[in-house]
């Protein structure tokens, strides 16, 4: 242990390095929006060319991943279903925290607004996520934004949930009530006190939502009540390989890998996040 | 039934009267504490003494309005801040700051310790800029610490090193009442000396008028000017300390001196064991609340709540046969 007194703050990417699994989930994650963002130059072929003559060709040099059963190349299709599944999953996660984490802490906090809160935010969780995802779909009509808008209200009580649990211990702590005693006004002890002691909760639980919202987009494809049919996702690919299993199984391998490798490298930089957030377990000290 | 002893010296800083706190349970209301008056004068040390649920950590929340009195005043340099709405209150909360028992729950583990340090300062707009730095710089000397830790992490110190932050937070407004909620317990015993001798030297220094809250009658006696016995609740007996200790009149008060320890050897002292637990604050004895354990119970105890009888012009006892007791003990002694 050197000079402890004064030591520079560690670079950002020195302490991401310095936790494999952090870095490998990161790389990993990044490397799929990479290709996503980059689709156009990456892809081999357009998403939607047929090629009948082509139909059902295994993975080969030409067809990375092989074809499907109207002779579309399925690599070049994955990596377009990618620009959607991360859109949808990313805005739905960010919706849901908006909603998630202002209802948590306005629920944690003024104990009125929670028996209003904590009911709804309790019936919302007994409906099964993609019924209730469905017949929001269904109730605002069918679209990329819809599909957003109804995975954000589906996991935004998850969120709520955590974020109320927390505030009402935090609320308690001797520190908010140092900040009370000092006359800190409320808002700023939601956030500066107790948001920022939710941090690690919150980013680990974005990251499974995340995850999960990608999942669930790609069910509701699968189910025909997403986006529209034409535009590629990881769920219609795999809709429509499900019914050459038999023959032609990188039809929904592919895309079912690239799901797993999603939500894996998801959960990985959640786990590594918090912790990176966490004072107490960084040892860079 | 108002009255209650006044500390010698006359100027009276805060002055609690009547304070009751009931809690409501899904059981039924727990009184927490009940009518409880006494003076806090200006630069003066008063000890609030009891058992754990006694009441004295409510009764310092609530006088702080941390937890909101059920009934009562407490009248802060003429104002009574229970009749403060919250904004009026804000301008008060600079002239009273808390330290709390617990040195690891009460600092943000989020926040380096300037930054602690500085809410306190920022939320009254009391300095900027460079001023502010020199100002939470000289707050960290003035408890022990370094102007360097204002970078760091609460965890990165010792339970001793992070009551001195707490101090510090708490010193950062200029306040004139301190509660301090049993400061040093958490603490280990060779810390806890330091801790107390640099709150004393503080409250000397910066003529700190302060409620201490403690369990510790040792510690009690040797920084406090008066001292209030609670017991369930309610005051059973209080006065100037050391003739609260000279000449303890209240059973209750006397069981607890009891147990102190006395660092000579050659003093003897008859030691009073209570039997049994503190009762319940949902269902309390009626009449005196101490009579369940006390040694000298009678039938008129339980009829009605004792009031509190003057031994002497500050020192005041809620037991309807001190005077008896008194009296008893003298003969024992001359006989």
């Amino acid at each position: 242990m050197a000079a402890v007194s004064i030591a520079p703050a560690p670079r950002i990417t020195t302490l991401i390095l310095q936790r494999k699994t952090l870095a490998i989930g990161l790389a990993v994650i990044l490397a799929i929006a990479l290709f996503a963002l980059l689709a156009p130059l990456i892809a081999p072929y357009a998403p939607n060319k047929l090629s009948i003559v082509n139909r059902l060709k295994p993975p080969s040099g030409t067809y990375f991943f092989g074809t499907d059963e109207f002779g579309r190349d399925i690599f070049s299709r994955t990596i377009y279903a990618g620009r959607l599944s991360l859109t949808v999953g990313a805005a739905a996660t960010v919706f849901a925290g908006v909603i998630g984490i202002t209802l948590g802490l306005v629920a944690g906090f003024f104990r009125r607004a929670d028996t209003v809160i904590a009911r709804i935010v309790d019936a919302m969780m007994a409906f099964p996520d993609i019924l209730l995802a469905i017949a929001l779909v269904a109730a605002l009509g069918p679209s990329l934004a819809t599909v957003i808008v109804a995975l954000g209200i589906v996991y935004a009580p998850r969120l709520a949930r955590i974020v109320r649990a927390s505030t009402l211990v935090i609320r308690e702590l001797p520190y908010v009530e140092a900040a009370r005693a000092l006359g800190v006004p409320t808002w700023r002890i939601m956030t500066r006190h107790v948001l920022r002691n939710l941090v690690s909760p919150i980013l680990v639980q974005a990251t499974f939502i995340f995850a999960y919202a990608m999942l669930a987009e790609a069910s509701l494809s699968f189910l025909g009540v997403g986006v529209s049919p034409e535009i590629p996702t990881w769920g219609t690919m795999i809709a429509s390989g499900r019914q050459y299993v038999g023959q032609a199984d990188w039809m929904t391998i592919f895309p079912g890998v690239a799901i797993i490798l999603s939500v894996l490298s998801l959960q990985l930089v959640g786990d590594g996040l918090r912790d990176l957030l966490d004072p107490r377990l960084r040892k860079d000290l | 039934m108002n009255h209650s002893p006044s500390p010698q010296g006359g100027d009276v800083l805060l002055s609690v009267r009547n304070l009751s706190k009931r809690f409501h349970t899904a059981s039924g209301p727990v009184k927490a504490v009940e009518d409880v008056s006494f003076d806090v004068g200006r630069g003066r040390i008063v000890g609030i003494v009891g058992e754990s649920g006694s009441g004295k950590t409510t009764a310092g929340r609530c006088i702080l309005r941390l937890v909101e009195p059920s009934e009562g005043e407490a009248v802060f340099d003429g104002v009574d801040l229970f009749k403060l709405p919250e904004k009026a209150l804000r301008a008060y909360r600079r002239r009273m700051q808390i330290i709390f028992q617990d040195p690891y729950s009460s600092l943000n583990p989020r926040m380096r310790v300037g930054d602690i340090i500085g809410e306190a300062i920022d939320t009254h707009g009391l300095a900027k800029g460079a001023a502010r730095q020199a100002r939470i710089a000289d707050l960290l000397a003035r408890v022990g610490l370094s102007p360097e830790h204002a970078r760091r992490y609460p965890h990165e110190f010792s339970g001793g090193q992070r009551q001195r932050i707490g101090i510090a937070r708490a010193l950062a407004v200029e306040p004139e009442l301190i509660v301090a909620d049993e400061p040093v317990s958490a603490l280990d015993v060779s810390v806890q000396a330091q801790v107390l001798n640099l709150i004393q030297e503080l409250q000397k220094e910066l003529g700190l008028t302060m409620l201490f809250i403690s369990h510790d009658l040792t510690v009690v006696e040797y920084l406090c000017d008066d001292i209030v016995v609670l017991y369930l609740g309610r005051i059973m007996e209080q006065g100037p300390s050391r003739e609260v200790y000279a000449n303890p009149r209240h059973p209750y008060t006397k069981a607890l001196l009891s147990t102190a320890p006395i660092p000579d050897p050659t003093v003897r002292r008859e030691r009073v064991i209570l039997q049994g637990d503190i009762p319940s604050p949902l269902d309390p004895p009626s009449g005196c609340v101490f009579r369940t354990r006390c040694p000298f119970a009678i039938e008129a105890c339980a009829k009605a709540v004792p009031p509190r009888e003057s031994v002497s012009p500050s020192h005041s006892v809620a037991c309807i046969r001190q005077a008896e007791l008194a009296t008893l003990a003298t003969q024992k002694v001359t006989a």
